[in-house]
């Protein structure tokens, strides 16, 4: 599976209770979320002016999206006079074989790549693959996930789920399959990890003729790609190869360099909890005599359009991928990012792979539901999405169906299944409270039984609440009827 | 100075008492509240689960019930947070979509009134010290909806602090979210209980007497798994500390 995919994958309830149960997975994840949630906190209670720098980055995106054809036709051409060929990719399919032609082109069956969430969002690796190409990970998380079998479980920290003891044996059995192997007696100490993966990844980065990236943004006024990073393999691959192939979503443009240096602010701080970015590579087309000669750009669609058009979740085409609402979500905490079953885990997973994907599928239709509410995404969000607002939304998507655009054009889509009974149940909830004399028999029913109410065991969808928690004891009288008796009927209307 | 309490469904059928000590303490302070029999429920189950449309007639109702008040005060961040966020939301999209009839309007007028008790104490009347004595050791957990959605901020512990003989002693990962999150709870059940279980961890680690918020629903699921762990810590809603005097304690 290491060129593997999410196809097919449980949906989030079941995924997830597996995770909860696997202690060492938590005791992972808890450890590191609380180690990098706490470190951006401080970074960005530094900022005085955080709150506006997160307002003037939410305007400069959602004023691009609002342009986003235009901007996008500016890149373009300005990529093109800058020596570059840009390729139009309207989804996952069209992009693998866009890249797949121009790697067999070069004549070249290896390709090395910086760390992308896009390429892992189409399956890039296993694509190539299937055209006898191979695809080699340099960053060292997507090494060590690469080198696992495995995928990758956070937008930021894809091996979060591994720890150093997991990581030094996968290095030890299998760094050898795909080339230098690990150093003899490796420990698991970082320093001596981090050097079995540099003695390991010099000689791709050295023998590589072909790299392949995705951007952080896009500055359509010079046609310039941003890739930001922290470990400097990504700019080995951005300069040492002779071709350069990067694949992009179209959401990743930025009108000017003015509008850029908003998010080169934000997204450190956001993600990695540094001041400044450590290597932040900017290349536009091709240079003579530096870099690679040649420089494609492949622009991608894949469902963003279709999310642009709906009014409420487009909001989620505003993500910078810093992971920040990853590292302070409670339940991404305990499911862990392989639940989510998409390359996007967590809360902005929950909002972004339904509307790339639909909710047709039982996994799709399931993350809108993968969160309590709780709103901590929201808070660190950089660029102020509203991820509780949009998973509301999509519920709604999911359990009436309605107006979607699918590929450009406007469709009505059936409700999700198996919702029928919290359906009916909503609906008699809803008629029960809009007719308070229903309700009052109910209580005072409830009320006149309560002996009989269990407190430990309900049956059939309730017992998910009683296998773990107690309810509360049915008090002799609602509230109403105490207002009614003390007070009489006139005190109120 | 009209005011009305909204008791919210949860209070009224299985936590009269929260709503007797609302009255209690607002009367002990000198306000005449009312309670419109019309109200219900604000909808908040239906609509965090995606029934925005089976919401309207909630929505409709409440503006209906709460109208001409001059602040609707009620016991619970969740629902102060449903009426003052979402209500405009589904406004706004009842007449986008061509419905609604002046539900928008309706809704105006009501949700910028809508109060959660803390804020009302501390922002309208301007007390912190209701006069109130609680003898025990209290543990306080914000809610997400009052901490987050209303920015309740430090209000509730300000008033607890003024309570005579409360021993306020800090809740280590406050801010992070019981494990509720009403149909979550039992959607994804799994993630839901550990997320209590770590709660009721940590409450437990203060070794105080009872744990404190301004949500009852949060309050079901937190003292139903600290019920289900054989733990004494008792759930007590603000409005029941800040009810109780040295006279007459609650």
């Amino acid at each position: 599976m290491s060129d593997g995919t999410y196809l097919g994958m449980p949906a989030f309830p079941v995924a997830a209770a597996e995770a909860v149960g696997d202690a060492r997975l938590r005791g992972n994840l808890r450890h590191a979320t609380h180690t990098i949630r706490d470190k951006r906190a401080r970074a960005v209670a530094e900022l005085p002016d955080w709150p506006e720098l997160r307002a003037a980055g939410a305007a400069v995106k959602d004023r691009t999206l609002r342009h986003l054809d235009h901007y996008l036709e500016r890149l373009e051409r300005a990529v093109t006079a800058a020596g570059g060929h840009v390729h139009w990719a309207a989804d996952a399919a069209e992009a693998n074989r866009i890249v797949t032609a121009l790697v067999l082109a070069t004549g070249e069956r290896e390709v090395v790549k910086v760390k992308s969430m896009v390429t892992q969002e189409i399956g890039l690796n296993a694509a190539l693959a299937e055209a006898g190409i191979r695809a080699d990970e340099t960053d060292l998380a997507e090494l060590i996930v690469q080198l696992g079998d495995d995928l990758p479980s956070h937008i930021l920290v894809p091996a979060i789920h591994r720890n150093r003891g997991e990581i030094r044996d996968i290095f030890r059995d299998r760094m050898a399959d795909r080339g230098r192997p690990a150093p003899e007696g490796l420990t698991d100490d970082p320093a001596d990890l981090a050097e079995a993966a540099r003695l390991h990844l010099r000689r791709k980065f050295l023998d590589a003729k072909v790299g392949v990236s995705g951007a952080n943004f896009m500055v359509a006024e010079t046609g310039t790609m941003v890739v930001v990073e922290s470990e400097g393999n990504g700019r080995m691959c951005l300069t040492l190869p002779e071709t350069l192939i990067s694949v992009v979503g179209i959401e990743k443009v930025v009108p000017t360099w003015r509008d850029l240096e908003i998010f080169l602010q934000l997204l450190p701080r956001s993600s990695t909890a540094e001041r400044m970015n450590p290597y932040t590579s900017m290349w536009t087309g091709t240079t003579d005599e530096d870099g690679p000669r040649a420089f494609h750009l492949v622009l991608l669609d894949n469902g963003r359009s279709d999310a642009l058009a709906d009014t409420v979740g487009r909001q989620a085409l505003r993500c910078i991928r810093c992971s920040a609402c990853l590292n302070v979500c409670p339940v991404y905490e305990r499911a862990g990012g392989h639940a989510y079953g998409s390359a996007y885990p967590g809360p902005i997973g929950a909002i972004l792979t339904p509307q790339l994907r639909g909710v047709t599928s039982e996994l799709d239709a399931s993350l809108p539901y993968a969160s309590s509410l709780c709103g901590a995404c929201y808070e660190v969000c950089p660029v102020a999405i509203d991820i509780p607002e949009v998973l509301v939304h999509l519920r709604e998507r999911v359990v009436r169906g309605g107006e979607v655009t699918v590929r450009g054009t406007r469709t009505v889509i059936r409700p999700a299944g198996g919702h029928a009974a919290e359906r009916a149940a909503m609906r008699a909830a809803r008629w029960v409270f809009d007719h308070p004399g229903v309700l009052r028999a109910g209580q005072r029913l409830a009320a006149r039984t309560r002996r009989l109410a269990p407190r430990r065991r309900l049956p059939g969808p309730g017992r998910a609440w009683t296998d773990t928690r107690d309810l509360p004891p049915v008090p002799a009288e609602p509230f109403r009827d105490w207002w009614r008796r003390s007070r009489g009927e006139g005190s109120g209307r | 100075m009209r005011v009305a309490l909204f008791i919210t469904c949860v209070n009224d059928a299985l936590y009269p008492r929260t709503g007797r000590a609302v009255v209690a303490l607002l009367e002990r302070l000198g306000v005449r509240v009312e309670f419109p029999m019309d109200q219900s429920c604000c909808g908040q189950p239906q609509y965090n689960t995606g029934y925005r449309h089976e919401t309207e007639p909630l929505v409709r109702r409440f503006a209906r019930a709460f109208a001409g008040y001059d602040h609707v005060v009620t016991p619970s961040g969740s629902c102060a947070a449903m009426v003052r966020d979402n209500y405009p939301r589904i406004g706004a999209r009842a007449a986008a979509e061509g419905r609604g009839g002046g539900l928008a309007g309706a809704v105006a007028a009501v949700a910028p009134r809508t109060l959660e008790l803390t804020e009302f104490l501390v922002d309208v009347l301007g007390v912190t010290d209701v006069g109130a004595s609680y003898p025990h050791t209290v543990t306080y957990h914000p809610t997400c909806h009052g901490l987050r959605a209303l920015g309740l901020g430090d209000r509730p512990r300000r008033l607890l602090r003024a309570v005579r003989g409360l021993e306020l002693v800090d809740l280590p990962g406050a801010e992070e979210c019981c494990g509720f999150g009403g149909t979550f709870a039992v959607k994804n059940a799994a993630v839901s209980a550990a997320m209590g279980a770590d709660k009721a961890r940590h409450i437990i680690g203060t070794g105080a007497a009872a744990v404190c918020t301004v949500d009852n629903s949060c309050q079901t699921h937190i003292g139903g798994t600290l019920s289900r762990l054989g733990s004494t810590v008792r759930p007590v809603h603000l409005a029941e500390i800040l009810a109780s005097t040295e006279k007459e304690p609650w």
